[in-house]
C-alpha cells in the first residue's frame, strides 16, 4: 500500500484528484460494464417510438382487444380463449420473442408490452435521474447551509430532517403523491395538472432529502474545522468564498458518489407509487405501472409483469454497481480508519 | 449522562410534535381542499356535515382544530371514520398491528441470521471469489422491488408449483392469527418473511462486511492475532463485536419502520391486513382520521427506536457519556 502511493508523488507532476478518479472508475471492469449496460438501456428507451412505430407498429396507448396481428404469415388475434379445460374467458397473446409482433405478448387491454416496457422506461429513468438530481441539489443546499452556519440554523434544520425521516419513506411518498395526484397541485396562479410528472419528481425528491443531506452536513462540518479553511478564515476571506472556492469543490466528491444511489433508489421509489397508481398517470406507461397492470395476469400471463421487474432490477443493479466502483475511485471512505 | 438523556427526551417529544403538526397541515390545511367534506364522506348530508365541522372544530382556527384531533387520538380515543360506516380509528389500527409486527419480527429474524452469517463469512474469504460472490448477491437483493419479488414468489407458490411437493403446503394468500394455528401462521408467513428479508439482508450483510474489513486494520485486532488467537475468534469474537455497532443502530431505524407501517408493499401484495396496507387503504379513500391515527402511530415507533438507538449509545460509548 505504502509502495504504490510513493510511486505516483515520484513520477514528477500530480494529476488532479478527479483524473485520478476517472482513471481508476475507467479501470473497473465491473463499474464500465455497468455504465455501459445502463447507457443501453437508456438508448433503447429512448428509440421507444422508432420500435413502435417502424418494427412493431403499434400504438401502445390506445386499447386493441378487438385487433389482431400477423405472425408467421397468420393472422392470431390478440384476446385468445383461455388455457383452461373449458375454454372460459379471454387472455391476451402470450409472448412471441418475434420482435416485430408483441414480442412480449399483450396486456389485458391488448396493448403491446414491448412497446409499452420501452415507453415505459422513458419515464422511469426521466424520473429517476431528476428526482436525484434535484434532490441532490437540495440535500447539499440544507448539509451546507446546516454544517457550515451550524447554530441555530444546524438545529431547526436537523430537527426538520429528522421529522421527515421520521415518517416510512414510502408511506411519506404515498401520503404527499395521494393527496397532490387526487387534486392537483395549485400554487398561486401557477396548476400542476395530476399527470405532470413533476408530481412524482418533486416528491421522490423531497422524501431522500434527509438521507443525502446527512452525509453532506457530515463532511461540511469537518471541512469547517480544517487546517486550510481555518487559514483561509484567518486571513479574512469572506465566508461567501470560502463556501465557494473551499468547500464546495470538497464536497462535490461526495455529491457524485450519492447521484447513481440516489437514482437507483429514485427508481425503486418510482415504481413503488406508479404500482400503486399513484406515480406515473394512464395511459403513461412507467415500469411500475406496467407490472401494476400485469399483476391481475400475473397466473396466465406472467410475462407482463416479469418484464418489466426485470428492467428495474437491471438498471438498479448498475447504478449500484457504478455508485460502488465511484465511491471507490473518489476514495470517499473516511480515511482515518484505513490505518495501516 | 442524565442531562444527555433529557435532552433527548425533549428532543423526541418535540420530533413527535413536529410531525404531528406536519400531518395535520397535510392532510388538513391543503389549500382549496375542505376537510368537511372529506372525513364526512361523499354525498354525505347537510346534518352531517354541520356535525362534523362542529366536531372538530373546523369552524374554528387551525390550532383549536390541531388541538381537538389530538385530544380525540390520544386523550378521548373516539377519532371515527365516516368514510368506513362510524368505524372508530384506534380499534383499527389495534387490529392490524399483530399483523405487521408478526411479518416484521419474522422477516427481521431471518435477515439478521441470514446478514451476519453473508458478512462474516464475505469478510472472512475477503477478496476472494466466495466474497466477490456474496457481494454481488447482496447487491442484487438491495436491487430487487419488493412488490414485484413478492408477485414472482407467488407465481412460484400459488400457481406454477403449487400443486407439486414443494409448495403445496403453501395456504391462499392472507394472515392466519397465531392463536387459531401456530402452524398455520408459519406457514401463511414464511414467504412474506423471506420476501420481506431479502432487502435487509443485502443492506446488512454488504455493510457488516465492509465494517469487519475495516475493523481488522485496527490495534485491538492486531493485538488480538499477535497474541496467537486463532483467526476464527480475532474475526467472530473481536472482530464482530465493534462491527456490530453500525448494523444495530440500523437495525433498530429499519425495525421501527417497518413495525410503523413501512412493510406496506409486501403486506399489499401478499395480502396482509397489517398497520402499511391500513395506511394506504386509508390514503387511498381519503380517510382522514384514520391518516392521521396510523401516521401518528407509526412515527411515535420510529421516532421512539430512534431515541433508544441513542440511549444506546449513551450506554456503550465512553465518549459520548462522559461529554
Amino acid at each position: 500500500m505504502v509502495i504504490k502511493t510513493g510511486s505516483s508523488a515520484v513520477s514528477g507532476v500530480a494529476a488532479g484528484p478527479w483524473r485520478t478518479a476517472g482513471q481508476a472508475l475507467v479501470r473497473n471492469r465491473p463499474a464500465m460494464s455497468a455504465l455501459a449496460i445502463l447507457l443501453l438501456v437508456t438508448f433503447a428507451c429512448i428509440m421507444a417510438p422508432f420500435y413502435a412505430h417502424d418494427i412493431a407498429h403499434t400504438d401502445p396507448f390506445t386499447s386493441n382487444v378487438a385487433g389482431s396481428f400477423s405472425l408467421n404469415g397468420q393472422n392470431v388475434d390478440i384476446m385468445q380463449p383461455n388455457d383452461n379445460p373449458l375454454h372460459l374467458g379471454l387472455s391476451p397473446a402470450g409472448p412471441t420473442w418475434h420482435p416485430s409482433a408483441y414480442f412480449l405478448g399483450a396486456d389485458s387491454q391488448g396493448r403491446d408490452v414491448a412497446a409499452r416496457l420501452l415507453y415505459g422506461g422513458r419515464n422511469s429513468l426521466l424520473i429517476s435521474f431528476s428526482a436525484a438530481l434535484l434532490c441532490i441539489g437540495m440535500a447539499a443546499l440544507v448539509g451546507v447551509l446546516s454544517g457550515f452556519f451550524g447554530g441555530v440554523v444546524d438545529m431547526v434544520l436537523s430537527r426538520l430532517m429528522d421529522i421527515m425521516w421520521a415518517v416510512p419513506v414510502y408511506l411519506f411518498a404515498i401520503s404527499l403523491s395521494i393527496v397532490t395526484i387526487s387534486q392537483g397541485l395549485k400554487i398561486g396562479p401557477f396548476t400542476v395538472e395530476s399527470d405532470n410528472l413533476l408530481i412524482p419528481i418533486v416528491i421522490i425528491a423531497l422524501v431522500y432529502v434527509p438521507y443525502a443531506a446527512r452525509p453532506v452536513r457530515g463532511r461540511v462540518m469537518t471541512l469547517r474545522n480544517a487546517e486550510f479553511v481555518m487559514a483561509a478564515r484567518s486571513l479574512g476571506v469572506p465566508r461567501w468564498r470560502i463556501l465557494l472556492v473551499d468547500i464546495l469543490p470538497n464536497i462535490s466528491a461526495t455529491l457524485v458518489v450519492l447521484a447513481p444511489l440516489l437514482t437507483a433508489l429514485a427508481l425503486l421509489a418510482e415504481s413503488a407509487l406508479s404500482f400503486l397508481s399513484i406515480g406515473v398517470q394512464a395511459p403513461a406507461a412507467s415500469w411500475g405501472t406496467i407490472i401494476q397492470d400485469g399483476e391481475g395476469l400475473i397466473y396466465t400471463r406472467p410475462m407482463v409483469a416479469i418484464a418489466p421487474g426485470l428492467a428495474i432490477v437491471t438498471v438498479v443493479l448498475t447504478l449500484n454497481i457504478l455508485g460502488d466502483g465511484l465511491r471507490d475511485a473518489l476514495d470517499i471512505r473516511e480515511t482515518s480508519r484505513k490505518g495501516s | 449522562m442524565l442531562t444527555a438523556l433529557l435532552r433527548r427526551l425533549a428532543q423526541t417529544l418535540f420530533v413527535l410534535f413536529g410531525i404531528s403538526v406536519l400531518v395535520f397541515l397535510v392532510f388538513f390545511a391543503t389549500p382549496g381542499a375542505d376537510p368537511t367534506a372529506r372525513i364526512a364522506g361523499k354525498n354525505a348530508s347537510p346534518e352531517t356535515m354541520e356535525k362534523v365541522r362542529h366536531e372538530y372544530g373546523f369552524d374554528r382556527p387551525l390550532p383549536v382544530q390541531y388541538a381537538t384531533m389530538m385530544k380525540k387520538l390520544f386523550i378521548t380515543r373516539d377519532l371515527t371514520s365516516y368514510v368506513d360506516r362510524g368505524e372508530p380509528v384506534v380499534p383499527e389500527i389495534v387490529m392490524a398491528a399483530p399483523v405487521t409486527l408478526s411479518l416484521a419480527a419474522g422477516g427481521a429474524a431471518i435477515w439478521v441470521i441470514a446478514s451476519v452469517t453473508m458478512g462474516t463469512v464475505a469478510a472472512a474469504f475477503r477478496g476472494t471469489l466466495i466474497d466477490r460472490g456474496l457481494m454481488i448477491l447482496g447487491l442484487i437483493g438491495i436491487s430487487l422491488p419488493v412488490f414485484w419479488l413478492g408477485q414472482v414468489a407467488n407465481l412460484v407458490t400459488q400457481a406454477r408449483y403449487h400443486d407439486t411437493w414443494m409448495f403445496s403446503w403453501v395456504p391462499g394468500l392472507g394472515y392466519i392469527p397465531f392463536s387459531e394455528s401456530p402452524t398455520g401462521w408459519f406457514r401463511a408467513l414464511i414467504i412474506p418473511w423471506i420476501v420481506l428479508a431479502v432487502l435487509f439482508t443485502g443492506i446488512y450483510g454488504r455493510v457488516l462486511r465492509a465494517d469487519l474489513v475495516a475493523a481488522s486494520g485496527e490495534d485491538f485486532m492486531r493485538t488480538a492475532r499477535a497474541k496467537g488467537l486463532s483467526p476464527a475468534r480475532v474475526l467472530l469474537v473481536h472482530g464482530l463485536r465493534t462491527s456490530m455497532i453500525t448494523f444495530v443502530s440500523l437495525f433498530g431505524l429499519d425495525f421501527a419502520q417497518l413495525i410503523g407501517g413501512g412493510a406496506l408493499l409486501t403486506e399489499v401484495v401478499f395480502g396482509l391486513q397489517g398497520v402499511g396496507r391500513l395506511t394506504y387503504q386509508a390514503l387511498s379513500n381519503l380517510d382522514l382520521p384514520l391518516i392521521m391515527a396510523s401516521v401518528m402511530y407509526s412515527a411515535v415507533f420510529v421516532v421512539l427506536a430512534n431515541a433508544v438507538v441513542d440511549v444506546i449509545y449513551v450506554f456503550l460509548d465512553p465518549r459520548v457519556r462522559d461529554a
